[in-house]
């Protein structure tokens, strides 16, 4: 509808680079952010499924893929175990860094964070550009590194001094990207903040603001606050490996059986406290959006309000807070001596306790709510159960005395990918089916939908569940061929099923893939701008929003839940329908000429 | 519609009480604190956990660094100036003040270049030790931050002058920012002097 009135004229009148390649628009900007993280996001999981076909059938030559690879890779298809650490490696650095974060941060951060506040754009347009275009390059220098002498970084997404200090030149490579990346992730972390704070709309409380931006909002002080840190350890180790300097490297080091040639004195675990003072806090940057999106819908889905909406939003506050000291749960092992960790033992304790919170008010807001069984919905109702399993999951790992049997094997990766790859990329999925009609005006295919959301729920779990047990026998997480140990051979056959698991997910996606193609061009057209009912403000833009958004500056009245009021004529209010008005404020008039009415 | 620009606000937020532009630099520089929060526990780490620490006093040249000290402590008063020049409408003022802050930041890297190079002279370079790593890693970031604070001001005093002519109040913002970053700058060395050269 309002499509029409503001389509024809301006749109011929922004040279196309300005208007999709460089441009200042926070929308194009968060699809810019959405596509690129989605590329990266199956091409890390390309290379986790040919690191899947060495840990299922290690020594043997991968059919057909295999052959495409040259010889100092994969000698006649055979993955040699240097380019296994390579994937492994990378595998990680691109899901976190080139995946996760800038799809639920850059991409739906961008694309709804300013809408949901009623603002016009972001605070800082270009620097919201800046901030894409960075993490672009960023992006192609981690690319490139598999292209150099000796191929990418090897020394895991955690690149572990003195082992990083001495790898082949693609750890250098890693590090500039890396220094890329945390630079964007500032730019756009300082943009978020001042955003929410001086840009919400007139009546727009922080106590109306919807959930996904409290979400956002703690999201960007974690990113500001925890990143440079690690930038400073970068900085350390690029030190390190171009100036000959010891930060992370201990006096008496020897290597292949030759005393290293370096002044000595420095420390490898200072580079473990100042990774994983990023790192943890990291870790909430990626569920935190999840969150924040499951919260939206499960609202919108029940029609009712979010169960404890205040509760929610402490509980986030404080989950934000509490992730910078508990960092050190990840280094039990490194012998930093049990006063240290029994203080970090109590912390991580502590922080299990508003992540509960917020998976119990989750639960309780489907009590007596009359459930739409959207696929937006159905990927929420998986995120709650995926998630509670990669939260209980670990527990034993921040207790001292489990952690001693479960450190660094498959247990770990079996937690943290529950928290990751169901919980939070599910939410990932949820939001794209759910704002996808906003940002294109067509609804997603239904059908092909639920097929996604199905097969990839079952081999979703195909994949991790196998993992927690393969780790409870001991298998290390970093073995290229677990069959040489006794126990290892013992369980290749649940790795094996891991790995049939993984190769059917990824045939899963093709659902979405099409489907995601196929309704840009043919899905079926929203017949209004608010095809969910909602309430809060994302959808009393036009379809899809023009720049600058709303074709009235919007005004607040109300909180951002308000489904199923009593005496109400319809079951939804939204946030910008006024104290009298029962239902929603006119929208202006599609017409050239709105009425010269007040907005009162 | 699309093309119709965003308007700027310059007028401070009614609940928070600054402008955007100021918001923004102030969260930036609590991230910069951070980064430098990092590297001043990297040395204290380092040196408590070293057998044996060289006094900075002993191997630096502490009255060269006192003179550069005192470079960029009037650099930060100029740049002052020159924000409260624009405030007392006195454009040619400000810019006098602004160059005079760019020309005692350029007196800094001299400085700091004779001290380089003095050390490379002798054979001294960050892999020298533990303490030349961290001396030369930590001035030399800050250093990268001086260099920073000019591009910008060198851009805020010719090309970027032309917004005052236009948006005198936007302009004299940016100056504001510029001026918080610079003096975050010199605070760094107010720490990092007596933490090297003295202790």
């Amino acid at each position: 509808m309002a499509e029409h009135a503001h389509g024809d004229h301006g749109h011929h009148e922004l040279p196309f680079w300005q208007k999709y390649v460089f441009s200042t628009d926070h929308k194009v900007i968060g699809i810019q952010y959405a596509v690129s993280a989605l590329f990266f996001l199956l091409f890390g999981f390309c290379l986790m499924m040919m690191m899947r076909w060495q840990l299922a059938y290690p020594g043997q030559p991968m059919p057909w893929i295999g052959t495409l690879f040259s010889a100092v890779n994969m000698p006649e298809g055979i993955m040699v175990p240097e380019y296994y650490n390579q994937l492994g490696a990378m595998h990680g650095t691109i899901m976190v860094f080139l995946g996760v974060v800038p799809l639920a941060v850059g991409g739906f951060g961008n694309y709804v964070l300013p809408l949901q506040i009623g603002a016009p754009d972001m605070a800082f347009p270009k620097l919201n550009m800046a901030s894409y275009w960075v993490f672009f390059v960023g992006g192609v220098i981690m690319l490139a590194s598999f292209f150099v002498p000796e191929g990418a970084a090897q020394s895991g997404w955690t690149s572990y001094p003195p082992l990083a200090v001495i790898a082949p030149t693609g750890q250098t490579w890693w590090l500039w990207g890396m220094v890329a990346l945390i630079t964007s992730s500032l730019l756009g972390s300082v943009n978020f903040i001042v955003t929410t704070v001086q840009m919400r709309a007139e009546g727009l409380s922080f106590f109306r603001l919807p959930f996904f931006v409290w979400a956002q909002f703690v999201t960007a002080f974690l990113l500001l606050l925890a990143f440079p840190p690690l930038e400073a350890a970068g900085v350390m180790q690029l030190m390190d490996r171009i100036a000959g300097t010891s930060f992370f490297m201990p006096s008496g080091l020897v290597v292949t059986g030759q005393a290293l040639d370096v002044s000595g004195g420095g420390s490898p675990l200072l580079w473990q406290h100042l990774f994983w003072f990023l790192a943890h806090p990291e870790v909430y940057v990626l569920i935190l959006p999840a969150m924040g999106i499951v919260g939206e819908i499960v609202a919108n889905n029940t029609r009712r309000p979010l169960w404890g909406y205040r509760t929610l939003i402490y509980s986030i506050v404080f989950l934000g807070f509490m992730s910078f000291i508990v960092w050190a749960h990840h280094m039990f092992m490194t012998g930093m001596g049990t006063t240290i960790s029994t203080f970090f033992q109590a912390t991580t304790m502590i922080i299990s306790i508003p992540s509960v919170i917020i998976l119990t008010a989750f639960a309780l807001s489907l009590h007596g709510g009359s459930i739409r069984f959207s696929v937006p919905m159905l990927f929420c109702l998986a995120f709650i159960p995926m998630f509670a399993i990669g939260g209980l999951t670990g527990l034993p790992l921040g207790l001292t005395a489990s952690d001693l049997h479960l450190h660094d094997t498959y247990y770990v990766i079996g937690h943290f990918h529950y928290v990751v790859a169901p919980g939070t990329i599910f939410a990932l999925f949820a939001g794209i089916y759910y704002w996808f009609p906003k940002a294109t005006g067509r609804m997603m295919n239904d059908v092909l939908g639920k097929l996604h959301f199905w097969t990839s729920l079952i081999f979703m779990n195909g994949v991790f569940m196998p993992m927690l047990f393969v780790g409870m026998a001991g298998v290390s997480r970093r073995l290229y061929d677990q069959t040489q140990y006794a126990y290892g051979a013992q369980v290749q056959g649940l790795t094996a099923m891991s790995s049939w698991s993984a190769w059917l997910l990824g045939l899963a996606q093709i659902f979405f893939i099409v489907n995601f193609f196929w309704s840009m061009k043919k899905g079926k057209k929203v017949e209004s701008d608010n095809p969910w009912q909602a309430t809060t403000l994302e959808w009393a833009t036009p379809t899809p929003p023009p720049h600058g958004n709303f074709a009235v500056t919007p005004r607040v009245y109300r909180g951002p839940y308000e489904y199923s009021v009593p005496g109400a004529s319809s079951d939804f209010i939204p946030q910008h329908a006024s104290e009298n008005g029962q239902v929603a404020q006119p929208e202006p008039e599609p017409e050239p000429t709105p009425t010269p009415a007040d907005d009162d | 519609m699309s093309v119709e620009e965003i308007p700027h606000t310059v007028e401070p937020h009614p609940i928070t009480g600054v402008y955007n532009g100021k918001f923004g630099i102030w969260l930036f520089l609590a991230s910069e604190v951070m980064l430098f929060g990092a590297l001043f526990s990297t040395l204290v780490l380092l040196r408590v956990g070293a057998p044996s620490w060289p006094q900075g006093s002993e191997l630096l040249n502490v009255p060269l660094a006192t003179l550069n000290t005192f470079v960029l402590i009037a650099s930060s008063v100029t740049m002052v100036m020159s924000w409260a020049s624009l405030k007392m409408d006195n454009f040619g003022r400000f810019k006098l003040y602004l160059g005079l802050t760019v020309l005692l930041a350029f007196v800094f890297l001299v400085i700091k270049y004779f001290e380089y190079t003095h050390k490379f002279h002798l054979g001294i370079f960050p892999s020298t030790n533990t303490f030349y790593a961290t001396y030369f890693t930590m001035t030399g970031l800050h250093g990268l931050h001086v260099v920073g604070g000019i591009i910008v001001n060198l851009y805020l005093l010719f090309p970027g002058s032309k917004l005052w002519h236009t948006a005198p109040e936007q302009f004299a913002n940016r100056i504001e920012c510029a001026g918080l970053y610079w003096h975050f700058v010199d605070l760094v060395w107010i720490f990092l002097f007596p933490i090297l050269y003295l202790l």
